[in-house]
């Protein structure tokens, strides 16, 4: 693939009432590209991608996505996602009272998910097969009726990542896919987030390097609302200022 | 998906009985003969069950606003209300200069020395045009109270505040505005509707006609409901009550969707307050306040919030005990009905049509219970165990 800028992330601020969660934060992905995001807590990791997805507007900077490079800064959510971008949340954020079926039927992508659309629209084969190939993917295919409410923790992180995956969009954002997951459930998830980066591009944040190191070609660590480096995972793991600011703590 | 088989065929089934029990069973019994005979249902029963009938199609309406999406009203009257003074100023309008002064004019505005019909009275002189408002109105109030609040995401405890209020601003207006809406008495005195006398010993057949007339319309919005309910919209919906943002996240403009059935179900609240007025021949507002309007969501409350029958069974029962309670213990019968709710809300969480599988569950998924305790259990541990290994 040839390599193009997916996203455009340019000197985004980000305050909460003075505090500022990320500053002058500029950052760059290529199409294709599957890429991890580390840093301390707090370091502004899933503000920024509030930021991407229309959760937080940024208080300054812009961010431009996809191939007309649009303007994604001041766009609502649902828009944000039509253009193409889907996100998984820290904490699972799914429809405990639906099915895992219906979860994924309601992800799909759609030309238009209006009211009186949805209102008349039936299921297609094309809709069934599409969710079938989800549930595959995520491994979740005996759970399909099952209400998600009543799912484990990891298999409602899989769920949730299947919602993104249904979306099927260009960008994909994880937000710790693997917080709370087992140690062969966590192995599996990042099987999964490989095959997913074939069709899409990704940026995963998550704590845990062995998880990191396992999945991403390149990894950009955060500190403080600023990039601090970014490079291989070799390469971030000997920059003095990472082992100093980020890694050398947890010895 | 086992439960597609017990829904599909026997909900018909039970469908069926119960439209049979109050189109053919109920009428018969009436026919009975002798006044005295307890399996005799007088007429007077028969328009007391077609006014709650008229009430269950509200609560349904509510239903789908609360149950389903979440979205709790406490304001259900003014839509309730609007619906039902469309229909009584239509009434009223047929009176026609038969009233006590001998005017064209209604007889509350001759007393209040109006001497030319307002404005916005002038079209409630035609069916054509009362009866389309009285769904068209509550839902283009509704949609419009949605569109600001909904767009500006006021969701739950606060939503409820704002909406209650609306029905305390409908009532004021109401009481102050007594030239042209009749007042604290509101309207009544209604003479004849589409020809059928509302008064004189004609009446009870009138009043069988609109008790009919409820119980088709009830199926009619039945229907409606289970469509909606039914169909992907139904499942955005129960999506919404989940999780809001994810379905945000899921590229739906929730807002837009708030705003729909919310609309839907201030249309359902207008038929039903259409359908009260000519059955209890008045309409003040007394009938479209705060207190009426906590009142409907209590019908949805000891029903069973969002299952599809719940609310037609939660305004029958509490109507029911509140007919019984006041005739029985006419000055303590508040107390049983606040013991009614309490009841509900403390041992019956799902309400009436909830309690069949609250004692299912109490004795057959004992097991699978303690199961899921553990597996919680050991993934905590998991969870804990790597959180240590990370420092």
């Amino acid at each position: 693939m040839r390599k193009e800028t997916i996203l455009y992330v340019e000197g985004v601020t980000v305050s909460f009432d003075g505090f500022l969660a990320l500053k002058e934060l500029s950052f760059y992905m290529d199409y294709g590209e599957l890429r991890a995001m580390i840093g301390p807590n707090g370091a502004g990791k899933s503000t920024m991608l509030d930021v991407i997805c229309g959760k937080t507007r940024a208080t300054k900077g812009r961010v431009i996505f996809g191939k007309n490079d649009t303007n994604i800064t001041k766009m609502l959510e649902q828009d944000i996602v039509k253009a193409g971008i889907g996100r998984k949340f820290q904490n699972p954020s799914i429809f405990s009272n639906l099915t895992v079926f219906e979860n994924f039927e309601l992800s799909l992508r759609k030309k238009t998910k209006g009211v009186f659309y949805t209102l008349l629209t039936r299921k297609t084969a094309k809709d069934r097969e599409k969710i079938y190939s989800v549930l595959e993917t995520v491994g979740l295919v005996d759970k399909a009726d099952v209400m998600a409410g009543s799912l484990s923790h990891g298999e409602k992180q899989r769920v949730e990542i299947g919602m993104v995956v249904a979306q099927d969009p260009e960008l994909v954002l994880l937000d710790e896919p693997v917080a709370g997951m087992s140690v062969k459930e966590t192995e599996s998830t990042a099987e999964l987030i490989l095959s997913i980066s074939k069709n899409h591009t990704v940026l995963v944040i998550d704590h845990d390097m062995d998880f990191i190191k396992s999945i991403a070609q390149k990894v950009t660590v955060l500190h403080d609302g600023m990039v601090l480096c970014e490079g291989t995972m070799d390469e971030v793991q000997k920059d003095e200022r990472v082992i100093e600011k980020y890694l050398g703590r947890e010895k | 998906m086992n439960n597609k088989k017990v829904g599909g065929i026997n909900e018909w089934i039970i469908a069926g009985i119960v439209l049979s029990i109050f189109l053919i069973v109920i009428p018969l019994l009436n026919k009975l003969p002798g006044e005295d005979s307890w399996l005799r249902i007088s007429e007077f029963r028969i328009n007391l069950l077609g006014k709650f009938l008229a009430f269950a199609i509200l609560a349904m309406g509510l239903n789908l606003a609360w149950g389903y999406t979440g979205i709790l009203s406490l304001g259900q009257g003014v839509y309730f209300g609007l619906g039902g003074y469309c229909m009584a100023m239509y009434l009223l309008l047929k009176v026609g200069a038969s009233g006590h002064y001998g005017s064209a004019l209604p007889d509350f505005m001759v007393w209040n020395q109006i001497t030319e019909l307002p404005w916005f009275w002038k079209p409630f002189n035609y069916a054509w045009v009362a009866i389309p408002c009285v769904i068209l109105v509550p839902m283009a109030l509704a949609a419009g109270f949605g569109y600001l609040l909904f767009r500006s995401r006021v969701r739950g405890v606060y939503f409820a505040i704002v909406s209650q209020a609306l029905a305390l601003v409908l009532a004021i207006t109401l009481v102050g505005n007594q030239p042209y809406t009749g007042g604290t008495n509101g309207l009544n005195d209604f003479r004849t509707i589409f020809g059928f006398p509302l008064r004189g010993p004609d009446l009870p057949k009138t009043e069988f006609g609109l008790y009919m007339a409820s119980v088709i319309i009830l199926f009619g919005v039945y229907l409606i409901c289970r469509w909606i309910t039914r169909s992907k919209l139904g499942r955005v919906l129960r999506a919404i009550r989940d999780d809001e943002n994810r379905v945000r996240f899921s590229g739906y403009d929730v807002a837009n969707f708030k705003i729909f059935i919310f609309a839907v179900a201030a249309g359902m609240a207008g038929i039903s307050g259409a359908l009260f007025v000519p059955q209890v021949g008045i309409i003040s507002p007394s009938n479209v306040g705060v207190v009426p309007s906590i009142e409907m969501v209590l019908w949805v409350a000891v029903g069973g919030k969002g299952t599809l029958a719940g609310p037609l069974l939660g305004a029958l029962i509490v109507n029911y005990a509140k007919t019984i309670f006041s005739e029985l213990y006419p000055g303590i019968w508040l107390y049983f009905l606040g013991a009614l709710f309490l009841c509900v809300v403390v041992l019956f969480p799902k309400g009436a049509i909830g309690i069949v599988g609250q004692i299912k569950n109490l004795y057959s998924k004992k097991p699978k219970h303690t199961e899921r305790k553990k597996t919680n259990i050991m993934e905590r541990t998991k969870t804990e165990e790597r959180s240590i290994k990370e420092g």
